[in-house]
């Protein structure tokens, strides 16, 4: 692999006795966009700040292009802050100068252009980012969105090779975000700066991220492409991609996959041993994914819901259920055999048929036909877990149905 | 009675613990100070000049200050006049009046009341500006633009408070004393003639001189710890945010008052 152009080694930051990074190591690529992810208030800001030299490590080191950043002369130390440009989180303009001069301030201060070259290549920036408008007014006068495109704007004028972005997105709704990712995105193709990205909005990063860094508990305990994110079965990272399953599956009282899957490979070991028998039953609801593309998100996950709080509320103690996918639960019996799952379903499927949300009348403007299925499967013999929910897929039957009646449906 | 004695110990050891802690940090805070002012003062001359700052600097402080500077000056030379007509005519010198004006007010009372009434004008507004800039970050982005903030915000300041605060002196003399020429003889008939041979008689260049050097002084401590309040406002104890910015305009112009006074005391014990 490429030599990283920036790199953490055991770097360890505290403020007084709360320590904030202990021990971290990272790498950055040239070229690249590496997004920093984490929850607030663990340190992202924290690593960036390192990077251009705001706050110093306590122990370890920051090598640049391979030399240490306590190494720099002074030189070479602004020289590489120059190639530098940082944008903050509440975007940090001048409050006292004018978007103009806002955008200008760094050739103004740092360079010996003229006037007229620089108010060509501001004036550049200020077409590419549909600014002409606020050209003239304080950021105080324009709008959230508008601060952070002077902001960004800002940093790409002095055509750095590295760009940090502090939150970039934080604070503005869906459609400024996007526009906002698309813009960093868009400038770092066509400028090809090296990214460094600090952000909380998973999984919108990952769509313009070369790699991404998951910081949690003052460590990187996982960095990689986005691809290598999916694959990985690190708890900490599945959380974090999976951020808003887990708050369903805390609205719904389900149990983590993690936990049930462990549960299920030590019940898999015993049977292997002849030590047990247990039961697993899968439910799925057909057509989940029409319904949050045709009805709408809301009406899929409530649906999602009322299957996973009815099932809950069914099982006892000792009994687990965990979300396998974006709709499917599926419940585990240890101990039981067929019947107690059978006893449950059926309990299920008539607890459903009542809920208004099978009642084709609650869907006045789009109505999508759903049905819930469960695949019900006795394991008293060897079998591993692959083949064990493959079997269960294929054991699926209707348990309960929503039938829209044709008139109003739209499939 | 030997736990009283013990109690004893126990306070004076803590006022001495105390006295210690604060002594320390008086004096750290001094020395802060000290390089604070030096850093800002070097950078002053560091090429390229910051000219065009340093005028927009001299308008904020200077040309904005005049009117009330002016307007302070005609009533304190009128007050003075008014007094000082009243004391002297007590022992039949009232021609010395205009010595009496002239003096007081270049040798004490314009560079002092100048330099207040900038602090309460200017000092107050630079401890502000550079505080809210400190909050949001802007400080921080200019060191990451390298733009170095010392050199941007604060050498322009203490230059254009030492060019600002002798000039405006030299206008709150001028006019007091013409304050002084309207009470004492348009009003109660000193002759105009005796009042400006004694000024031009006994008013030597060793009293302009004093009255210059103590309101260079003051440019430089009230332009250091003003911008140094609002630099330092996220270090301070207790006040974060809108708060923190507060507190450090309302020192910013505490401590500026309080060490003009002490400094005034200390200068003219040396210059008399």
């Amino acid at each position: 692999m490429a030599k990283p152009f920036i790199e953490f080694k055991k770097v360890s930051k505290s403020f007084g006795t709360l320590q904030v990074l202990d021990q971290v190591n990272l790498r950055i690529y040239a070229g690249e966009i590496t997004s920093i992810i984490g929850k607030s208030g663990v340190g992202k800001s924290v690593l960036l700040k390192h990077i251009i030299g705001l706050l110093k490590p306590d122990s370890g080191q920051i090598l640049i292009n391979g030399k240490p950043l306590s190494e720099f002369s002074r030189a070479e130390w602004r020289d590489f802050k120059r190639s530098l440009s940082y944008m903050f989180q509440n975007n940090a303009l001048f409050d006292s100068l004018t978007v103009f001069e806002n955008i200008a301030l760094p050739l103004v201060e740092r360079t010996s252009m003229s006037q007229a070259a620089i108010r060509e290549k501001v004036d550049y920036r200020i077409d590419q980012f549909e600014l002409h408008e606020v050209r003239d007014r304080y950021p105080s006068q324009i709008s959230g969105g508008m601060q952070k495109r002077v902001a960004l704007a800002r940093a790409l004028v002095t055509e750095p090779t590295m760009i940090l972005f502090d939150e970039p997105t934080t604070g503005l709704d869906p459609l400024r975000k996007n526009a906002v990712l698309n813009m960093i995105a868009h400038y770092q193709h066509e400028i090809g700066f090296t990214g460094v990205m600090v952000s909380h909005d998973i999984p919108d990063v990952f769509f313009i991220s070369n790699r991404v860094a998951i910081i949690e508990n003052k460590k990187i305990p996982f960095q990689g492409t986005p691809l290598e994110l999916e694959q990985s079965d690190n708890e900490i990272v599945w959380q974090f991609i999976h951020g808003q399953e887990v708050l369903q599956d805390q609205l719904t009282g389900l149990d983590s996959r993690p936990e049930v899957e462990k549960l299920l490979k030590t019940l898999l070991s015993k049977v292997e041993k002849h030590e047990g028998i247990f039961t697993v039953a899968l439910f799925s609801i057909d057509d989940l994914d029409e319904i949050k593309k045709g009805v709408g998100y809301i009406a899929s996950q409530r649906i999602f819901q009322c299957l996973a709080m009815t099932l809950k509320n069914h099982l006892i103690q000792g009994e687990y259920a965990a979300r396998f996918g974006s709709s499917d639960v599926l419940a585990v019996f240890p101990g039981s055999d067929k019947s107690r799952a059978e006893k449950v379903v059926e309990e299920l499927a008539g607890e459903c048929s009542r809920q208004e949300l099978m009642d084709p009348a609650k869907y006045k403007k789009v109505c999508i036909d759903f049905s819930l299925k469960v695949g019900v499967v006795e394991v008293s013999s060897p079998i591993d877990f692959t083949a064990l929910l493959t079997k269960a897929r294929e054991n699926l039957r209707v348990i309960a149905k929503m039938e829209c009646k044709g008139v109003l449906s739209r499939k | 009675m030997q736990q009283e004695g013990l109690s004893n110990g126990f306070k004076i050891t803590g006022f001495l613990n105390w006295l210690g802690n604060t002594t320390l940090k008086v004096i750290g805070e001094l020395g802060a100070v000290a390089i604070f002012f030096l850093y800002g003062f070097v950078l002053i001359f560091s090429y390229p000049f910051q000219l065009r700052k340093i005028v927009q600097q001299v308008y904020f402080i200077g040309v904005k200050s005049f009117l009330i500077i002016s307007l302070i000056g005609l009533f304190t030379g009128m007050v003075l006049g008014l007094q000082g007509y009243y004391t002297l005519v007590k022992f039949g010198s009232e021609g010395m009046l205009g010595v009496a004006v002239a003096l007081s007010l270049i040798r004490e009372l314009g560079p002092v009341l100048t330099a207040l009434m900038v602090i309460g004008r200017a000092g107050s507004s630079i401890a502000a500006e550079i505080g809210i800039m400190r909050i949001s970050e802007q400080i921080d982005a200019l060191d990451t633009m390298d733009i170095n903030p010392m050199r941007f915000l604060v050498s322009p300041r203490i230059a254009a408070s030492i060019i600002t605060f002798p000039l405006l002196t030299a206008l709150f003399d001028v006019i007091g004393i013409l304050g002084g020429y309207l009470t004492g003889v348009l009003l109660l008939g000193v002759n105009s003639g005796i009042f400006f041979n004694r000024i031009y008689d006994s008013v030597v260049a060793k009293d302009i001189n004093g009255g210059f050097i103590k309101s260079f002084v003051f440019a430089l401590v009230v332009s250091t710890i003003c911008c140094y309040q609002g630099y330092f406002t996220h270090m301070r104890p207790g006040g974060f945010g809108a708060k923190g910015v507060s507190l450090a305009t309302t020192s910013a112009v505490v401590i500026s008052c309080v060490l003009v006074l002490v400094i005034d005391y200390v200068l003219t014990s040396f210059l008399l």
